[in-house]
């Protein structure tokens, strides 16, 4: 039996990837080539980041924070063909431990902003134990029942957080020491500037390594497992430790997120990453385009745009108090529904296969005009 | 290489329009004011605020934002103060730590606006101290009576206003080893800092072994049952509440349904009556008959008394005639202090003067006991009075005692109360 037709997210993802002609040969190294773009992207951004106000600087750091997740359950999900519907349990754990690190580091007086490379990289360390706890179990289900526990994760994760709040401080959270912005840049450097350099650095780390592993023998495991378990197995490919450490990559990935949130914030709390964030992760990877970090970046674009085009919908709405309180917070998830529903049927490749399609429609034209 | 060339380009292509997006979103053409103080121009001058206006703490403070808003009008109607307009901006945070980082960085950093006025809630607020600190943006009398708002040296603009949880746990605590000596004590809180620094206040008074059983709840769990059947089970007579309005009702519903009816002492942020009427409806309201509760501001069943008189005329006229509460009065109370501020700040209002005027203390208003105001000291009013619930009527008895956060003593207050301005206005 053939496990990718059990899942119909994996199968968007299939019908993802065939819109797409098979790449044709090259030479060159790929890394070299990989790191070229992340250079540009890098210098675009780095200047862009002078031009944006400090409230949109923010909202790009949470673009850029949001990257990190979205783009390791894009590998997850629709490279590897596994379903997590936990990554903002994932996230929660990096959070907390880059709060508690951070914390500890404050309280003895050691400064720096080595410090907060000290933590992230423990909450790395940390989420990607856990990753590979749930992925040991993951790789023994299937379909429902992967959905099931991942979604279980998602739940009882924020849980723990209110019930042991000797250290996690419950509902209220922890706080998350941060240095300011360092001396050298200037005293008036806007401190949402500084933040948007920390998490687009971590972005672009992430999405760098993230193509470089799609182009490598394991990425192309994760693929040969997805679109078929046993003729992978026949290759040579080891299923349940491909798929583990499929899980521990993105798991990686959503701990680097989660610790950039708490930097991002200066602060953690269980509610920040409850079962909404990760049911929203999944929608935005989908919507974006399953199985391509174009299409990460298109749901992580998403999450930010999203709510804030709801609130400004809701705001020119002159509705009654009751409706308004009733549609509070509902409506973004409605709307980010709807739109699911209108990318699933209008574009099944997200947002990403449409560019690809529209990209192939133009090229075409081009050459008949020839 | 085609391929992945182009795929490499939207990726660019992508996080630049990202960029540029975000960059055009702004729209509004911000006119670039005279004055350089964010939210401050000759005419106007603009306070943000996070409220939960909807979520588990809605019930009852969702009104207190409004009623700021309303004495604003009032005084705008009559001038302003310095020829400036108040403006009051107040979002929905629905009670989440979470939607409270959000909210306050668009007051400001999008809306620019000069100061957070009142900001709502322990877990809430905590979180945004740090930010608001960072950019230095007045952060004046939080809603909440938990000590981290005094902190002059770790958040120099950030400043209480109500009593704190603390000293209030102190005074109830004296009543109760006053006027319940002899009964089982037990606390349920909160299970954050207002719940711990209830607890702290009470145990200062008597003792850590003073308490039967001490237990806590969390907002995002509406069942009591577990919490409320142990202090039965450990036979606690009196039951100290740090509880917000939503919950207090949700105890005694739950007691009353397990036949439980020991003597509730309760917070002042918890414990007015005609809210905790509103919510527990007519069959509930009898078990509010005996409850003694806790407080700084005028009775709002006292008609009589001046203040109560000034702000339900305010209400009337301002305020669509909302139900006159002890929301109401709070958040009217906290917008007569803010124009004490603004008056005494000065024509010239920037973030430091305000900051300033603030500390230099004196302000006369509403309340029962005097602020702690000064250079050192950022904590609010200083005491509490009881008041108990008869016939449908919560009305102060006792002494009026004031006291620190610390270990100083429970001390008796005596100095008259105050009367508003024939106007309604502060002066400076």
């Amino acid at each position: 039996m053939s496990a990718g037709s059990g899942s119909p997210v994996v199968s968007l993802a299939q019908r993802a990837e065939a819109d797409v002609t098979p790449p044709p040969e090259r030479r060159g190294s790929t890394l070299l080539r990989h790191l070229g773009y992340t250079v540009v992207a890098g210098v675009v951004l780095y200047f862009a980041t002078y031009q944006l106000e400090p409230f949109r600087n923010y909202q790009l750091a949470t673009m850029a924070a949001y990257l990190c997740a979205t783009a390791g359950l894009t590998v997850l999900v629709g490279q590897s063909g596994q379903l997590s519907l936990g990554h903002g349990a994932f996230m929660a754990v990096g959070a907390y431990t880059v709060a508690l690190m951070q914390n500890k580091f404050s309280d003895s007086g050691t400064t720096g902003s080595w410090t907060l490379l000290v933590s992230l990289a423990l909450g790395v360390l940390l989420t990607v134990v856990v990753g590979a706890v749930v992925g040991l179990a993951a790789a023994r289900l299937r379909g429902p029942y992967l959905a099931g526990v991942t979604l279980a994760i998602a739940v009882t994760v924020p849980a723990i957080a209110t019930t042991f709040d000797e250290t996690f401080n419950g509902d209220q959270g922890l706080p998350v020491y941060v240095d300011p912005p360092p001396e050298s840049l200037g005293l008036s450097f806007p401190n949402e500037q500084w933040q948007a350099w920390l998490a687009l650095i971590a972005a672009l780390l992430t999405m760098l390594l993230l193509a470089n592993l799609g182009r490598s023998r394991l990425g192309r495991s994760f693929r040969a497992v997805r679109d078929d378990e046993i003729a992978a197995q026949l290759s040579g490919i080891a299923l349940a430790r491909t798929q583990v450490l499929a899980f521990v990559v993105s798991a990686a990935c959503a701990g680097l997120s989660g610790g950039m949130f708490g930097v991002l914030s200066q602060s953690v709390s269980p509610s920040a990453f409850g079962l909404n964030l990760s049911l929203f992760l999944l929608l935005a990877v989908v919507v974006g385009g399953l199985g391509s970090l174009a299409g990460a970046v298109w749901g992580a674009v998403l999450l930010v745009v999203l709510p804030q085009l709801t609130e400004s919908v809701t705001d020119q709405l002159t509705l009654s108090p009751a409706a308004e309180q009733r549609l509070e917070g509902n409506l973004p998830l409605a709307i980010f529904g709807l739109t699911l529903i209108v990318v699933m049927i209008a574009a099944p490749g997200g947002i990403q296969g449409l560019v690809r399609r529209i990209a192939r429609w133009s090229r075409a034209a081009r050459k008949a005009a020839d | 290489m085609q391929h992945i060339a182009r795929r490499g380009l939207a990726i660019v292509a992508a996080l630049a329009l990202a960029v540029s997006a975000a960059a055009c979103g702004n729209g509004g053409g911000n006119t670039p004011a005279k004055v350089d103080v964010p939210g401050v121009t000759d005419t106007e001058i603009l306070f943000g605020s996070h409220q939960p206006l909807t979520g588990p703490a809605a019930p009852g403070y969702s009104k207190i934002a409004k009623a700021t808003e309303a004495y604003f009008n009032y005084v705008n109607a009559a001038g302003g103060v310095h020829g400036r307009k108040l403006k009051y901006k107040y979002v929905d945070d629905g009670y989440d730590p979470n939607k409270t980082q959000t909210v306050v960085r668009e007051l400001v950093l999008q809306d620019k606006v000069f100061a957070i006025l009142n900001g709502l809630g322990t877990p809430t607020h905590t979180g945004v101290l740090d930010f608001l600190k960072t950019n230095r943006v007045p952060d004046l009398f939080v809603a909440s009576g938990s000590r981290s708002w005094n902190q002059p040296d770790k958040y120099p603009y950030t400043f209480g206003w109500q009593t704190d949880y603390t000293v209030e746990g102190k005074v109830m605590a004296t009543y109760i080893k006053n006027e319940q000596a002899g009964k089982k004590v037990c606390h349920l809180g909160q299970n954050d800092d207002f719940g711990k620094d209830s607890l702290l206040g009470v145990q200062k008074v008597l003792g850590a072994s003073g308490l039967t059983k001490t237990d806590t709840y969390v907002t995002s769990n509406t069942n009591v049952g577990p919490q409320i059947g142990g202090f039965q089970a450990a036979g606690c007579e009196v039951v100290v509440l740090a509880t917000v309005p939503g919950f207090t009702a949700l105890v005694l519903g739950t007691a009353a349904r397990l036949a439980y009816r020991p003597q509730w002492v309760v917070s002042s942020v918890g414990g007015d009556y005609l809210t905790l009427a509103g919510r527990l409806g007519a069959q509930g309201t009898p078990l509010l008959e005996g409850l003694v509760g806790a407080g700084y501001l005028p009775a709002v069943s006292d008609t009589s008394n001046p203040w109560i008189q000034l702000f339900q005329k305010v209400n009337d006229q301002y305020n669509a005639g909302q139900a006159f509460d002890g929301n109401i009065l709070y958040g009217m109370s906290v917008g007569y202090t803010l124009v004490q501020a603004l008056q005494a700040a000065g024509k010239n209002l920037t973030r430091e003067g305000i900051v300033a005027a603030i500390e230099k203390g004196g302000f006369k208003g509403p309340g029962t006991t005097p602020f702690r105001y000064s250079k050192t000291v950022h904590a609010g009013y200083s005491g509490v009075q009881m008041a108990r619930t008869t016939g449908g009527k919560q009305s102060y008895f006792g002494k009026i005692y004031t006291t620190d956060d610390g270990e100083g003593e429970v001390k008796e207050f005596s100095e008259a109360a105050t009367t508003p301005p024939a106007n309604g206005i502060p002066s400076a």
